[in-house]
């Protein structure tokens, strides 16, 4: 008896041992595994392991020795107060290997993001709710171009050279780690970063070319084309518009080549035009200014160049400064995070920068298949036979997923059908295969390198004849020389060919080869003593090739220009003031037109105060502007009242005609048809629209920030920040108030805005200035992560340390590392 | 006794084990020398709260808590104090856990 009670006594402590065991093991499970969005708690949160370990401190090493293999010799890198690397090496291997160990050292998790995005491969660490975005990126193309890429860049030496190199150097920074050292978001989303493939490098150029160049509005405009025919469409979305100064200025003569015969016009282009009845929309505010002014403007006597490309503004920054020292080469600028040399920058005889040209290099072929099986499609008036490419795509927790991707000697057919196009982007075209620059190979990274070890304008020409994609305006400057290059690889095309989707049966409508690169529209010490760009239209509509119908609005050029014009003795603090400029061209077009229509005796209280601050502003988007945020609004209304009702039409993706042609409407054209709105039964005129408009606007905005007062400036209308690439709100910038708008040549406008400012100084001793928002380092524990946000905030640059020796001395150096092979 | 064990191993191999070894350090404390259930729970709970705020300290004071104060705002909590508690907190829990795991299987084995 006595024992029995003793089993049961022991029973239920074992019971007691095992229920808590068990609870402790779920405990410890439930902390070690990632549950949905939640990172892995107790791994997430120890000090052994979590993100304690990325709490980087203040005390800075003043000395450091590395032991990396593969190193060929001894490499030394300086630091400065922001952390810039100034590397100095023995060949150019190193040189590499340490830029690309470096890079890895403060961006690795940025390389890493960006390399899946490009390649659809997003859904192998978070999961299948990203699995659209690899899909689209799967089928648009990005493997199959940037596979053709890296072949062509494998088999020039030089670049070879330098793409294993860079690969090497990162690779030794990944494989010194352990998972209590990973970047912050490796731990955040719970995976492991892997080796770097020289592949890697070229999917980064691909993802520029599709932030650059991979929007398309064609699909918009033949929908347009269908609903309001010819006529209306050549009105409203004219190949050339009212308000324009071209970057190769009016006038220039393009006698220093022979015109190649220009194709003819295909039967369905003809048909459409006389007939009775693009991938992504394009988005403001994606643009840059560069510019340079001749020696006989500035108070040197050289040159001045000055660059600040405009993108979706991020943190860890877009760019990462670096100085690349070597025999033969010492160059300074900032570095694309995963491809080797400098991007934009300048050396000790020449400098340079680049915006966008915005080429028409993405177009849409209507393709007639067989059957729904798609294995042949009609061209030249045979059935031709489609290629297949499968995309294995992995998937967080799941199987694989195969996509299988029709091709046409076009390119692939991106969807099918609407269900395999689902929530897709609204601007493709179903059953449409995709013709796109980013499918060729090229060898960007070649012009690049050309660039570094550039001596004069004859190198930079050279250099210029490898850079394919995305077209952009190069601008130049050597101690003697300024010049600037709508550069690129152009499709040759009919004029308007890819205004419109293009007939995939007729050859007639194929690219018809490239415009040779002699031919490309370039100036070289113009009579008015200064080049620059805008993104504007590269050349007046004498050119003999076509490269796009629609260009960037020319107010941030019109600008620049008429300040350069009446510039003298101009100095880097000029350049400096004129990248931080906010007065609005927009505003002088049209601001007295529209005031002209509002009768003040007729206002209430509230518009008769929005009323009196717009009509004494001084065109300045300044952040304490009132009439700024009036003028923005009150615009914005009068566009959308203009088109709103005429493009209702869900096909016609709210594509409406320019700003330019919109201008064009309301100065010359005010009983225009295009006023009335469709809506009412009264005929509207443009008095009545631009009195609605202004009613609307005062109300938007009272509702928004009250009675007229401190609420209504433009810093604390605007919503501006600078979000973090893991989308995290905690890492990014927050709200801040800035000045400036889209149009504007300081364009900080809805996140975007100048990711890089740089003005450089030619003459006997170069000197840089630049400044970026945000810091060196990607990870947000850093001291370095945004410390140069403030300088950028406030419209100040920095010199940049620019150093001629590893030995040289300057107190701004805080530490130095030395880097030597095993 | 317990506590300083559990303390002076956890705070040991924080620098080089993974985050769950407090958990096995505890365990195995308790199971050769606890004594009670309340007091094996709460000397394991202690020295570990007292080990993860220490180690995550060191970390974050030469930081200036930039990284604390931000994965505050990530978990929206107010500020940098508080993922340093939820951080003791888990630690205590786990050793806690362990502890009394530890010690209720000894007495399982326990002739009485």
């Amino acid at each position: 008896m006595v024992n029995f009670r003793g089993i049961i006594i022991q029973a239920m402590k074992f019971t007691k041992a095992f229920i808590s065991i068990f609870f402790t093991l779920l405990l410890i499970w439930a902390l070690q595994t990632k549950i949905s969005l939640v990172p892995p708690l107790g791994k997430f949160l120890s000090p052994a392991d979590g993100f304690w370990q990325n709490a980087e401190s203040k005390h800075i090493l003043p000395a450091l020795n590395l032991k990396l293999n593969g190193l060929q010799d001894k490499v030394t890198i300086k630091f400065d107060e922001n952390h810039i690397p100034h590397i100095f090496a023995q060949n150019e291997h190193d040189l590499y290997f340490a830029q690309g160990y470096m890079t890895a050292t403060d961006r690795l998790w940025q390389m890493d993001i960006q390399t899946r995005q490009a390649a659809g491969r997003l859904a192998e660490v978070i999961g299948p709710k990203v699995l659209d975005i690899d899909r689209y990126h799967r089928r648009m193309g990005m493997v199959y171009g940037a596979e053709k890429t890296i072949k062509a860049m494998m088999a020039d030496p030089v670049e070879r050279n330098m793409i294993l190199a860079y690969t090497d150097g990162i690779n030794s920074y990944i494989h010194q780690l352990s998972p209590r050292s990973y970047p912050i978001e490796f731990k955040l989303l719970n995976y492991a970063p892997e080796d770097w493939k020289p592949i890697n490098c070229a999917f980064l150029l691909k993802l520029m070319s599709e932030t650059l160049a991979g929007g398309s509005n064609e699909f918009a405009m033949t929908n347009i084309l269908r609903k309001f025919g010819p006529a209306s469409t050549n009105d409203l979305f004219p190949d050339y518009p009212m308000h324009e100064d071209p970057i190769i200025p009016t006038g220039t003569k393009w006698d220093y080549f022979k015109t190649l015969p220009i194709p003819k016009p295909s039967a369905n282009f003809l048909a459409g035009m006389a007939d009775s009845t693009n991938t992504k929309p394009r988005v403001e505010g994606i643009g840059s200014n560069n510019w340079a002014v001749a020696g006989s403007k500035t108070a040197s006597g050289y040159p001045i160049l000055a660059n600040d490309p405009h993108l979706n503004l991020t943190l860890p920054s877009i760019w990462y400064q670096v100085q690349l020292s070597a025999p033969g080469m010492n160059v300074y600028g900032v570095s694309l995070p995963g491809a080797p040399c400098v991007i934009l920058g300048f050396n000790n005889n020449i400098s340079w920068g680049i915006t966008n040209v915005d080429a028409d290099v993405l177009d849409w072929y209507q393709e007639k298949f067989r059957d729904t099986k798609m294995e042949e499609y009609w061209y030249n008036n045979k059935w031709n036979k489609t290629t297949r490419r499968v995309e294995k795509i992995e998937v967080l927790g799941q199987k694989p997923v195969y996509d299988t991707v029709v091709y046409t000697h076009h390119g692939p057919v991106v969807y099918q059908n609407n269900a395999q196009k689902a929530d897709g982007p609204d601007f493709v075209p179903v059953g449409h295969s995709l013709r796109w620059i980013a499918h060729e190979q090229s060898n960007e990274l070649m012009a690049m390198y050309l660039l570094n070890t550039g001596k004069n304008y004859d190198d930079y020409r050279k250099a210029l004849t490898f850079f394919s994609a995305p077209a952009s305006n190069f601008v130049f400057a050597s101690k003697d020389d300024i010049a600037i290059t709508p550069n690129g690889k152009y499709p040759l095309k009919y004029k308007d060919q890819g205004k419109f989707i293009l007939d995939g049966t007729d050859p007639a409508d194929d690219w018809h080869g490239w415009v040779p690169f002699g031919q490309d529209p370039t100036i070289k010490n113009p009579a008015r003593g200064f080049v620059s760009s805008a993104n504007q239209s590269s050349t007046d509509p004498s050119y003999p090739y076509y490269i796009n119908w629609s260009f960037a609005p020319y107010e941030r050029g019109k600008r620049i220009n008429d300040r350069l014009a009446v510039m003298t003795n101009a100095t880097v603090d000029s350049m400096r003031k004129l990248q931080t400029d906010v007065y609005s061209i927009r505003a002088q077009n049209i601001l007295p037109t529209m005031l002209k229509y509002i009768d003040p005796t007729k206002l209430n209280a509230t518009q008769l105060s929005a009323y009196d601050q717009i009509n004494m502003w001084d065109k300045n988007f300044a952040p304490n502007s009132i009439g700024a945020t009036v003028f923005t609004n009150w615009w914005s209304q009068l566009y959308n009242a203009v088109w709103g009702d005429d493009f209702a039409d869900k096909t016609l993706q709210n594509n409406f005609p320019s700003v330019d042609r919109t201008e064009k409407l309301l100065l010359n054209e005010p009983t225009s048809k295009w006023f009335d709105d469709i809506r009412t039964p009264a005929k509207e005129t443009a008095a009545d629209i631009v009195n609605k408009a202004f009613a609307a606007a005062v109300k938007e905005i009272t509702d928004r920030c009250g009675k007229p007062g401190a609420n209504w400036q433009w810093g604390k209308f605007k919503r501006m920040e600078i979000a973090s690439l893991s989308r995290q709100p905690a890492f990014g910038s927050g709200n801040f108030e800035s000045g400036g708008t889209a149009s504007t040549v300081n364009a900080l406008h809805d996140g975007h805005g100048p990711s890089w400012r740089m003005v450089v100084q030619m003459g006997p001793k170069v000197k840089g200035y630049g400044i970026f928002p945000g810091g060196e380092s990607g990870n947000p524990g850093s001291f370095f992560y945004n410390d140069m946000f403030k300088t950028w905030n406030e419209g100040k640059l920095k010199e940049l340390l620019f150093m001629q020796s590893v030995s040289e001395q300057s107190p701004r150096i805080k530490s130095t590392y030395t880097l030597t092979g095993k | 006794m317990l506590f300083f064990i559990i303390l002076i191993l956890s705070f040991a191999s924080g620098y080089f084990l993974p985050w769950w070894i407090v958990a096995v350090i505890s365990f195995l404390t308790a199971l050769f020398i606890g004594t009670t259930a309340k007091s094996s729970f709460w000397q394991a709970f202690i020295a570990v709260l007292m080990v993860w705020i220490v180690l995550a300290l060191f970390k974050s004071i030469p930081n200036d808590h930039i990284m604390a104060t931000r994965i505050a705002h990530l978990f929206h909590l107010p500020g940098w104090g508080y993922i340093l508690a939820v951080t003791g907190i888990l630690g205590g829990l786990v050793g806690g856990m362990s502890a009394l795991s530890g010690l209720l299987l000894k007495r399982a084995f326990q002739k009485h």
